[in-house]
């Protein structure tokens, strides 16, 4: 397999902050693709959208397909490539700021009609490349540049929302994890639908949490995957505060048609306009 | 003079009144005449008070009377408001079982539906039926066509019943028209089919009065047009999902209204900048903000010519009458794909929701045009630099080429620049050269129509829906009228020429600043007089008739 190996590398120089958690996600994901491709996915159906902030730099640092958006709507980027020609594979890239601030309702949306695009979150809990300020996922009480004395707001428990929006496949990676990361992408692409990988991404400039992280994180396992009531108290182990175990790994999943297979059946493309200026005579 | 005649059929919300309009005009078609319908109705389902007015002539039209010769009462609230609208000989036909008038001829729908076990809303029926009668239409036209408009239950029976139970009054002949109107359609009908015929392939929306009629057809007709119909979770997301289509490589284009319009406004700077083609439609209420929503107005030309930040170019184009509209959809689909740029239509609410008379011709030229694609040599470069700024395109799934899109700067492959100055320079000098043929594409096609006494000295100026009601009159007044179709870029050379030999400018706008005024201004071209209406509603021919001649005979 080694000797397969494509070069996803481009000539963009690489700026995030040394010892960022974005290269473990980058390094998971070109491990993930270089499979992809040697198992026979073409690299031209591969393609990968971000928005903006630290996460979708990852766009510029792979020669594969991309497009870069505006500010938390990778999801809805990505939703609208895939339903234009469903062959292509969607992974979206976003951060927590992006998708659980300013676009919160795309991913709730995503999910719901269980859109076949793969979101990788992007989760330093807080805006960095803006540097620093607190976002839906902050721990109440963290001193932000817009919140000198300390947020008041409780974070939002991100999964536990995507699993009442009835995602169908939610997983929690690690930076830090890269096989794993990498191997939580791969079940991702094979799975046909909506999924949801959630990346604890320490901020080394703004949020540096790997010790905290280090010292909570395990592998999660849900007994029974298709189950909410187990997913649900997997996820609520943690609350995205100080207290608690952080489990990692496939949280739930389960199967269920598609967004683009759904709308797809039963649309013809013939043209039939003739037919159709007809019924105004 | 040429015959026409000017109906109104009002009721509440509910009672059927714009359906029984429908189907009058239809009447009228198969008689020979032009049809107009012009649908007034309030941001409400039940209650109210609703009408259309149905205005009919030898001559194509495209505005409304403020003197009608019929109205036609569902309810006692239409008697009540709308005897003031009748001429001094105008006729008010009115529901028995309604209305108390004394004036007027009576139909006793509500007793004949009672009669023959109908439900209360057959009483449009009936009063279709009675109509019919009084105005002189022999049975044998009515009867095919409520045979299939209105095939449920026993609408025909009751129809029939109405129709023996009165007398006839008048005749509205039929009459013979070389120039018979083939198709009866609204604006947004002709706005969705023209896209379709240029090739559109993908429609997203989110629902918004006066623009749903556009979501509705394609949702009803996709498979017949080829278009896939998709409605989501709001205008950002639409506006997203659709640049996302457009980058993979199907014809997508979405519409809204004024506040809805905004909200896609999001991506109209991404697309110029990414150089995604996509096609925005903005069809108007009166603004600002929610404004009044299901009335018009023409005052987003200011937004739509300026929609968001940075640099760019974009074709903007107002048609004003179906045929237009249809045209112009299918147009700026192409431009989009040629010149990889967003395009909006703005349209309004009577353009919108209005029905029509259409010419049969108006689809004929309409057809796909084709972008321009990578020929596959070499690494594929989606911002190569050339001499035209048309970087060919490729889409994703293409074997040997790696296609970056970017709302950032970015460098001829996609990947985003900061340093680089020289560069940034570069990007954004392609760009202008691409918008340098914009510019000159839009000379290839007649974008400023010129109508009435060509060698009048006085010209009236009007755009989008005005140019119906202007049309006509300044037709009937022997002045010269020029439509500017598209607003940007700004057709100077075609309005110059138009302008040639003119003296006087009357401008005649649907808004409060007057907007193309100050557009125009921006060009050297100052209006001398200005004739505005910002009630919400569109210009009556016989206002405009008065308000033109006021100023005239001024000098």
């Amino acid at each position: 397999m080694e000797n397969q190996k494509v070069n996803l590398e481009t000539t963009c120089p690489n700026t995030w902050c040394p010892g960022c958690g974005d290269f473990g996600i980058l390094m998971a994901f070109k491990q993930a693709i270089q499979e992809m491709i040697a198992n026979g996915t073409p690299k031209e159906d591969i393609v990968i959208v971000g928005d903006i902030g630290c996460s979708s730099k990852i766009a510029d640092y792979l020669d594969l397909n991309s497009f870069i958006g505006l500010h938390g709507r990778s999801v809805s980027l990505a939703e609208g490539i895939k339903l234009a020609n469903p062959n292509l594979k969607l992974f979206a890239f976003i951060g927590d700021g992006g998708c659980f601030d300013e676009g919160i309702s795309h991913i709730i949306h995503a999910a719901k009609r269980n859109s076949n695009i793969k979101v990788i979150l992007h989760n330093n809990r807080l805006f960095a490349l803006t540097t620093g300020q607190f976002t839906a996922v902050t721990p109440k009480g963290l001193k932000t540049r817009s919140t000198p004395e300390g947020t008041i707001e409780e974070p939002l428990n991100i999964l536990e929302l995507l699993l009442a929006a009835n995602a169908s496949f939610i997983a929690r990676g690690y930076s830090s994890k890269v096989e794993d990361l990498k191997n939580l992408i791969l079940d991702a692409d094979r799975h046909k639908g909506f999924s949801l990988i959630e990346v604890l991404q320490p901020c080394v400039s703004f949020y540096n949490n790997i010790d905290f992280y280090n010292e909570r994180v395990y592998c999660g396992q849900n007994p029974d995957l298709s189950s909410k009531d187990s997913a649900l108290k997997l996820i609520r182990e943690w609350n995205y505060g100080s207290e608690g175990r952080i489990p990692l790994g496939l949280i739930y999943k389960n199967e269920r048609p598609f967004f683009e297979a759904e709308t797809m059946s039963g649309f013809s493309r013939e043209n039939r306009f003739e037919k159709c200026l007809q019924t105004h005579s | 003079m040429s015959k026409e005649y000017s109906i109104i059929i009002g009721g509440q919300a509910g009672q059927g009144s714009r359906k029984a309009g429908l189907i009058l005009a239809k009447i009228f078609k198969k008689l020979g005449y032009f049809v107009y319908i012009y649908d007034d109705y309030q941001s409400l389902i039940k209650g109210g008070h609703n009408f259309s007015q149905i205005r009919i002539s030898e001559e194509p039209i495209a505005g409304r009377r403020e003197k009608v010769d019929m109205v036609i009462a569902l309810d006692k609230k239409t008697a009540e408001m709308h005897r003031k609208d009748l001429k001094k000989e105008g006729l008010m036909i009115f529901n028995s079982g309604k209305v108390n008038e004394i004036e007027g001829c009576p139909v006793e729908a509500d007793k004949i539906v009672k009669e023959l076990k109908g439900i209360p809303i057959m009483a449009n029926t009936a009063m279709i039926g009675g109509f019919v009668k009084i105005v002189g239409i022999s049975w044998s036209i009515v009867k095919g066509i409520l045979e299939k408009e209105l095939n449920k239950g026993n609408n025909l029976e009751i129809a029939k019943a109405a129709y023996d139970s009165v007398d006839q009054l008048l005749k509205i002949e039929q009459v013979s028209n070389s120039k018979a109107p083939q198709y009866l359609m609204t604006g947004n009908e002709a706005t969705a089919l023209g896209a379709a015929k240029a090739g559109l392939d993908m429609y997203y929306a989110y629902p918004m009065t006066p623009a749903s009629g556009i979501l509705h057809y394609f949702a009803e007709h996709q498979n017949d047009l080829g278009v896939l119909t998709v409605q989501l979770e709001n205008e950002i997301a639409v506006a997203n999902e659709a640049v996302g289509s457009s980058y993979a490589g199907k014809r997508t284009m979405i519409a809204s209204s004024s506040g809805g319009f905004a909200l896609f406004s999001e991506v109209i700077s991404f697309t110029a900048m990414a150089e995604i083609p996509l096609v925005f439609i903005n069809s108007q209420r009166m603004g600002p903000a929610t404004g009044v929503p299901t009335y018009s107005g023409q005052s987003d030309l200011l937004y739509c010519i300026n929609p968001g930040p940075g640099d760019f170019e974009k074709f903007v184009a107002a048609p004003a009458t179906p045929e237009e509209t249809a045209v112009w959809s299918g147009r700026l689909l192409n431009w989009s794909w040629q010149y990889q740029t967003p395009s909006i239509l703005l349209i309004d609410k009577e353009l919108s929701e209005g029905t029509f008379s259409v010419s049969k011709e108006a689809f004929k030229e309409i057809k796909k045009e084709k972008e321009i694609l990578w020929d596959k040599k070499g690494d594929y470069m989606r911002y190569s630099i050339n001499e035209t700024g048309i970087s060919p395109l490729a889409y994703p799934g293409t074997k040997g080429a790696v296609v970056k899109a970017s709302s950032y700067e970015h460098d001829e492959g996609g990947l985003t620049i900061e340093e680089n100055e020289p560069l940034i320079t570069a990007m954004q000098e392609k760009r202008l050269r691409k918008f340098e043929l914009m510019e000159k594409a839009i000379d290839s096609v007649e974008v400023v129509a010129v109508y009435g006494n060509k060698s009048s000295k006085t010209a009236v100026i009007s755009w989008g829906f005005n140019a119906g009601a202007v049309r006509e009159v300044t037709e009937k007044m022997g002045l010269k009228f020029i439509q500017p179709i598209l607003m940007s870029p700004f057709p100077t050379k075609q309005m110059n020429k138009a302008l040639h030999g003119v003296e006087k400018i009357i401008l005649v706008e649907n808004n409060a600043l007057s907007q193309l005024g100050r557009v125009m201004a921006g060009y050297g071209i100052r209006a001398d007089k200005t004739i505005l209406k910002y009630s919400s509603r569109p210009f009556y021919i016989e206002e405009l008739e008065n308000r033109i001649s006021k100023l005239i005979s001024k000098k």
